[in-house]
């Protein structure tokens, strides 16, 4: 594997192989930036529908914090999709 | 410690996450004009028109948001929860596709787009964020539908 990655290298100028690898960096920076809002949306959302079943006559006001919360949460998602573009296109 | 069941959920009535999402759409053509206008000034037509694409996307992005809630929510809690994770997934791929395809367009400009994007998706969340904590701090203040008609 390590040897067709060397012969890939090789191939390709100098200039190339740096723009393929930022591009991997950009990309597992996204990936990254995704993981927080996805972990931080799933635990906001199980703790609503949590308060949901304990409390059903709150539901409206739960949903309405939930949806909030989950835009919230979802901007730090954003954000990094916007760092990522205009890194790697501007 | 004993495990949680949650029970078999299904919420009837108006949606509160449609209501939230139209109000944003509501508020995002109030700033639309301003906004356009002035990353057109700075960035031209290109930028107006980046500022105008960057707009509608963030609020295809709420109404999705909550029409997919809002709908599982019809069903039951448990898919609620599947289609706020799931939407989130989907959502960010639409908008990366959104953007993807037109990233070479001639009238795209990367920068506004993206401050657009960010500023918008946050601005418009705050301001409905403040006027949604007054009305549950104060349901009193909350206009009703009885109120406005008995005032007539």
């Amino acid at each position: 594997m390590s040897m067709l990655a060397q012969i890939a290298y090789d191939a390709t100028s100098k200039a190339e192989a740096q723009a393929i690898t930022a591009s991997g960096y950009a990309g597992l920076a996204y990936g990254l930036a995704t993981l927080g809002p996805g972990i931080g949306i799933g635990y906001l959302v199980g703790q609503s529908v949590q308060a949901m079943a304990r409390q059903p006559e709150a539901a409206g006001m739960v949903r309405t914090t939930m949806f909030l919360g989950i835009a919230f949460t979802e901007a730090l998602a954003l954000i990094g999709f916007v760092v990522f573009i205009l890194l790697k296109f501007v | 410690m004993g495990t949680m069941t949650v029970p078999e959920m299904q919420f009837e009535g108006p949606a509160p996450e449609t209501v939230i999402a139209r109000d944003i759409a509501k508020k995002a053509l109030f700033i639309a004009p301003i906004l356009i206008v002035t990353f057109g000034l700075i960035w031209g037509v290109n930028g107006a028109l980046s500022t105008a694409y960057g707009l509608a996307l963030v609020v295809v992005n709420f109404v999705l948001a909550a029409a997919m809630l809002s709908s599982a929510g019809r069903i039951s809690a448990t898919l609620m929860m599947a289609a706020a994770l799931f939407g989130y997934l989907i959502r960010l791929t639409l908008i990366f596709l959104a953007i993807f395809l037109v990233r070479k367009a001639s009238w795209v400009e990367l920068v506004p787009l993206g401050v657009t994007i960010i500023g918008a998706h946050l601005g418009l969340l705050f301001w409905e964020m403040k006027f949604i904590s007054a009305s549950l701090a104060y349901p009193a203040l909350k206009p009703t539908a009885s109120k406005e008609s008995s005032s007539k």
